[in-house]
């Protein structure tokens, strides 16, 4: 039986300062982290007078920090929705709080684009009035530099790592027919511009290995990197880096739905004796991005030849018998699940018959229309800086400026739900423990890690609480626990005992 | 604390503009609805379009990241 498939999103945004000359994007990026918490210190002072919902947890991670002259500007928080907020490579990156289904962990992620935004709004406050900050949930600069949006999956350990990444790799290089964000033109130097007027995905152009550590040069289809944040002779924790960052609600789904699917299966032996792998991954990668007839033919080891979406329908296949045998319960929420393996049959239905159908569904067909209808309009070249200004703006999270926010793409959660994911945590997961804590006794918290806490209660030493398990710490473990105690060190007390 | 009594246990997708079935004539219509969409927006998108396309694509430079 799979283990409960506890997924988060880790998105690194683009930034950019506009009015500035020669800005510092760390510098910006620690702006908007520190005009976020200067903007919840004053809230905090209205509505809650006695707490301090959230703290500055700074240096929780040591393999994050960046070299010694540039680790003064770097901010590192945790917020009271259990999310980590933070300054990475020169970019403010929101991971999400560990979540149950897929569902919420796209809740999680409206969460921290919300949570950009208010910081956007915060830093304009503290601005020149010439200038901006802006933030865009892209994936590249159109100029070779990419920047990526990770997804997170808890795993069982005793499934071979060998085994994941043979059948979880055509998965990975096929998805992007319905994960794709989309991107005018291409970065890589050998392909006629021409060749690639608009592709699949944002990140396809970036990845040169089959597996790999890095993630930043070289990238790998599958990541090894091996930071469980649990106990890990219980689990693994799947770092996946190649995917976009999607605007559209339903696509995140879909993503982060299918994909866990997808490893259920793996954990449960579903997709052994299936002929799924390709002959040259990386090359058939670029192939499915560049092929916006979805149609073209990428060989398999078994010198059989399968288009993308003929491959999705193999995965589809397997889940419609896993489905009917087996209980989803390890996605989080049967009913969810189920719903989940419709709709992926509903998407590549239409991938092969109507794909436009999809523009309120997926980024890459959204975005598509929108260049090719302007440059109808307009009598453009593919190569019209309009075109590229287009795909940059579409991932503008500013309403007014957004171009993805024109369009009336289907919504998963209100404006209402995301408002209140943005301060408090999945109910289902440790996350509630490291959110309350910090909503409750934030001010005797010294650090937030994703798997400890750790308190000073003004003596030495400092009190550290494992947190190795995530599906602990949930709030029917510990709502009664947290309410019966006045202080943190009433807390420390009681769990000692 | 009233907001935490407002608070639902799951987060459900909003399940009735979830689409199952898109065949014949409900597809086609659909396609109507969603064209003429995408000309409301083309209508009004230079208003929001940044000011000079050339110049805002050439500044957008980042560091590489993950």
């Amino acid at each position: 039986m799979a283990v409960k498939k506890i997924c988060g999103i880790e998105t690194e945004y683009g930034i950019s300062t506009v009015g500035a000359v020669d800005p510092n994007p760390i510098t910006s990026s620690s702006m908007l982290v520190n005009s976020y918490l200067a903007l919840l210190a004053k809230k905090v002072g209205w509505d809650f007078v006695d707490e301090s919902p959230m703290v500055d947890a700074r240096g929780f991670r040591r393999e994050f920090q960046l070299p010694p002259e540039v680790e003064t500007h770097l901010v590192n928080t945790v917020l009271t929705n259990g999310a980590r907020y933070y300054v990475d490579h020169a970019h403010p990156e929101y991971s999400s709080p560990e979540c149950y289904t897929p569902m919420e962990a796209v809740l999680y992620d409206l969460a921290g684009e919300e949570v950009l935004r208010r910081s956007m709004a915060g830093a304009k406050k503290v601005l020149p009035a010439s200038q901006s900050i802006v933030v865009y949930k892209n994936n590249s600069d159109r100029k070779g530099n990419s920047y990526g949006c990770h997804e997170n999956y808890l795993m069982d350990r005793a499934v071979p790592f060998s085994k994941i990444v043979e059948q979880i790799t055509p998965f990975f290089v096929t998805r992007q027919i319905f994960t794709g964000a989309g991107k005018v033109g291409t970065e890589m130097n050998y392909v006629a511009k021409e060749e690639v007027p608009f592709q699949l995905s944002q990140r396809a152009d970036f990845f040169e290995e089959e597996v790999g550590l890095e993630t930043t040069l070289k990238r790998p289809i599958v990541n090894t990197r091996d930071e469980p944040h649990a106990d890990a002779s219980k689990y693994r924790r799947l770092h996946v880096i190649i995917g976009d960052a999607n605007m559209s609600q339903f696509a995140t789904w879909i993503k982060v739905g299918t994909t866990a699917l997808v490893l259920a299966m793996i954990e449960d032996g579903y997709l052994d004796g299936i002929d799924l792998k390709l002959s040259n991954p990386v090359a058939a990668l670029r192939k499915v991005s560049y092929d916006l007839t979805l149609s073209k033919s990428l060989p398999l080891e078994s010198r059989q030849s399968i288009t993308a979406i003929e491959l999705q329908y193999r995965y589809l296949e397997a889940a419609n018998k896993y489905a009917a045998r087996e209980s989803l319960d390890s996605l989080g929420d049967e009913e969810e699940a189920r719903e989940l393996i419709k709709q992926w049959e509903v998407v590549l239905g239409l991938l092969e018959s109507t794909p436009d159908l999809l523009s309120d569904r997926l980024d890459w067909v959204a975005k598509k229309r929108l260049v090719d209808g302007y440059a109808d309009r307009h009598g453009l070249d593919f190569d019209d800086p309009k075109l590229a200004a287009i795909d940059l703006q579409y991932h503008d999270i500013r309403f007014e400026k957004s171009l993805f926010y024109k369009l009336k793409a289907q919504e998963l959660f209100d404006t209402d739900q995301v408002n209140r994911a943005v301060y408090e945590p999945p109910e289902r997961t440790r996350a509630y423990f490291r959110g309350k804590c910090l909503e409750k006794f934030g001010a005797n918290v010294a650090a937030a890690n994703w798997d400890s806490m750790i308190f000073d209660l003004g003596e030495d030493p400092l009190r550290r609480i494992p947190m190795m398990d995530p599906l602990k710490g949930t709030k029917a473990h510990v709502d009664k626990l947290l309410d019966s105690c006045d202080s943190a060190s009433d807390l420390i007390a009681k769990l000692g005992s | 604390m009233a907001e935490r009594e407002m608070i639902k246990k799951t987060p459900q997708p909003r399940t009735e503009e979830t689409v199952t079935e898109e065949s014949g004539a409900q597809g086609s219509e659909k396609n109507e609805k969603l064209k003429a969409e995408l000309d409301d927006i083309l209508d009004e998108i230079d208003e929001v379009l940044e000011d000079n396309a050339e110049e805002f694509v050439r500044n957008y430079v980042q560091k590489g990241g993950q």
